[in-house]
């Protein structure tokens, strides 16, 4: 523990800036993950364990593409479409046919398949870190603020992270699938009574996840080096986000994905060691006054 | 569901005991007695958490935290004190029991969701804990310097045939306690619990009380399992103590099936041996393993003594 440290950063403008950025780099992106993880619990109620795949898979698709076609546009694409896709079938192959059997039933599904993923990356790609390296139109001096380091390509990455952020709140509250995924997510034998298909609606939504999930880790890829494995830590931090803000609700996995960020950034400062026992500190804190999340309903 | 511990559990106990005691006698095989030490401590383990997930109806998502406990506090009790071996193992396992009694107050008030939750929150706290007091745990490298081996009853650990017969005995006695629990009237009680929670406060049992009990005693069980995982590894690791231990038990629980007794014991043997075959086959484990287990819950959609009990409805077991 070391707060003379953390109360020297609050107080320089520079370092405040700084670990802002680095927090909010985390708490994007982990926004990005948990608002498909909640979107997927908020309707199916399935909690998807392999989530943290998708969001690997996403990386490594693009940096194949990027590879293949040297365009940083085109490799976050098909990264956030291929694993839409996968989203889809994953949904249509396995989960679907263990809805209302025991719940821990799709945890083991989900598990054989982070097993599976896992192992099937090492194979085409190898086990060794990739790099990703930053796009050349970003490999610009920093900019200042405040004395602070930001550098452009986090600047952008939070922009694309918040705009979709905007998309997906407003997407779901005004428009009128947004309105079905809702009313799906309350009562879905009597939308289907109404005469929507849920089957499809239910593909789309895990489709949406997934696709989320792809498109931060592709996102990502440049900023973090990709391996094996790296699902698995963003899926146990996604997982706290969505528990935080309330499982189902996108406006709490943004502002708890946010708070997380800040815990991260500033507490690696403070307590560099026990920067996960504050996250879980929060968590239980939370779970005991407020079960439902932040934001969540009552059930 | 028959009543109390009764002659046919002791007799099935005892026959299981003593064809693996003998087992050395016929043939050695260093292979197989380190897969037996291996299993006793994880069927404890699932079958203690099994207490919790088949019969309370409570998934918890932290039992590794007690595993953990166990395992550190008697290794730092072997390793800081003179205790005898059992007095040790004793001491660990009331201070897991303690600690789950603790962490269950907090927890078991929960809803189920929010239960699994909060219970894989404290043991991530724990391993935390774990990870940045170096200075008691060894931080990340685990505590190393091994666990001083006494002799008790004659039993001399270092030996591994000692070690085997040890670690068989503790295990079978483990679970004919665990049995004994399951089928005692309290056992009945948190089945009505987990089957209609509303009819049981009715019929005046305090809900809290009853899970309370549970979580305590299953995580006093799986501070046995740690003690045995410790004595296996000569140490403890904050492996033990971390979330993907705890899904192995969980793992372990839905492969053998929740509704049967030895469900999870057959869960850990699976996984276990699983694991030791395709590690020797192939370096891709996970994917082995992963088709393997997608072809069990897609194929049988439940444990597989369930799904054994279900398509022979005439055994009991």
């Amino acid at each position: 523990m070391d707060l003379s440290a953390l109360g020297a950063c609050l107080t320089t403008p520079a370092c405040v800036v700084t670990q802002t950025t680095s927090g909010l780099i985390v708490g994007m992106l982990l926004f990005l993950v948990a608002a498909g993880l909640t979107l997927i619990f908020g309707v199916l109620k399935v909690v998807n364990f392999a989530h943290g795949t998708f969001y690997m898979l996403g990386g490594y698709v693009a940096y194949s593409t990027l590879g293949a076609t040297e365009s940083y546009t085109l490799a976050v694409l098909s990264g956030a479409l291929a694993m839409a896709l996968f989203g889809v079938l994953f949904e249509r192959a396995l989960i679907s046919r263990v809805y209302g059997s025991n719940v821990l039933m799709q945890l083991l599904i989900c598990y054989a398949v982070v097993l599976i993923f896992d192992d099937l990356v090492k194979i085409v790609w190898g086990p060794e870190f990739h790099a990703m390296g930053m796009p050349a139109a970003f490999q610009v001096p920093p900019l200042f603020i405040a004395g602070g380091v930001v550098p452009p390509f986090y600047a952008v990455l939070i922009g694309i992270a918040a705009l979709i952020a905007i998309v997906l709140g407003l997407g779901l509250s005004m428009t009128r699938f947004g309105k079905t995924v809702r009313a799906a997510a309350i009562n879905p034998q009597m939308v289907s009574a109404l005469g929507v298909n849920t089957t499809l609606l239910f593909a789309i939504v895990f489709a949406i996840g997934g696709g989320l999930a792809g498109l931060a880790g592709a996102l990502a890829a440049p900023v973090r080096s990709l391996s094996p494995g790296m699902g698995f830590s963003i899926l146990i931090e996604s997982f706290i986000v969505t528990v935080i803000g309330g499982m189902g609700s996108i406006a709490g996995a943004l502002v708890s994905a946010l708070l997380i960020g800040m815990v991260r950034g500033f507490g690696t400062i403070g307590f560099p060691k026990f920067t996960d026992g504050l996250i879980y500190i929060l968590m239980i804190a939370i779970l005991l006054l407020r079960p439902q999340g932040l934001f969540g309903r009552r059930a | 569901m028959r009543s109390r511990l009764g002659l046919r559990e002791l007799a099935i106990g005892a026959v299981a005991l003593i064809v693996v005691l003998a087992i050395p006698l016929f043939h050695r095989s260093p292979a197989f007695e380190d897969f037996v030490i291996r299993l006793s401590a994880m069927a404890l383990f699932a079958t203690s958490l099994n207490l919790l997930v088949g019969n309370t109806g409570m998934v918890s998502f932290g039992h590794g935290m007690f595993y953990g406990l166990g395992a550190y506090a008697f290794a730092l009790t072997m390793q800081m004190t003179d205790l005898s071996l059992p007095v040790a193992a004793m001491l660990a396992v009331l201070v897991t029991a303690f600690a789950a009694f603790c962490v269950g107050a907090i927890c078991v008030r929960l809803s189920t969701d929010y239960f699994a939750f909060i219970t894989l929150a404290v043991q991530m706290l724990f391993y935390s804990v774990i990870i940045s007091w170096q200075s008691l745990t060894g931080g990340d490298q685990g505590l190393r310097g091994g666990i001083p081996r006494r002799e008790i009853f004659g039993f001399e650990l270092a030996s591994q045939l000692h070690m085997y017969q040890f670690c068989a005995i503790v295990a079978v006695l483990g679970l004919l306690a665990l049995r004994h629990i399951s089928a005692s009237p309290f056992g009945q009680t948190l089945r009505m619990i987990r089957d209609n929670e509303n009819r049981a406060s009715f019929l005046g049992i305090v809900l809290w009380r009853a899970r309370l009990l549970a979580f305590t005693i299953a995580g006093a069980f799986a501070g046995l399992g740690g003690v045995l995982a410790a004595l296996f590894v000569s140490g403890a690791y904050p492996e033990l103590a971390d979330w993907p231990n705890s899904g192995q038990a969980i793992f372990a629980v839905m492969l053998g099936g929740i509704n049967s007794f030895l469900g999870p014991v057959l869960g850990a043997m699976i996984l276990l041996a699983l694991n030791d075959v395709v590690t020797r086959i192939t370096e891709y484990q996970g994917l082995v393993l992963g088709i393997v287990i997608l072809a069990f819950a897609l194929g049988l959609r439940r444990g597989v003594l369930d799904f054994l009990r279900l398509a022979w409805p005439g055994r009991s077991r």
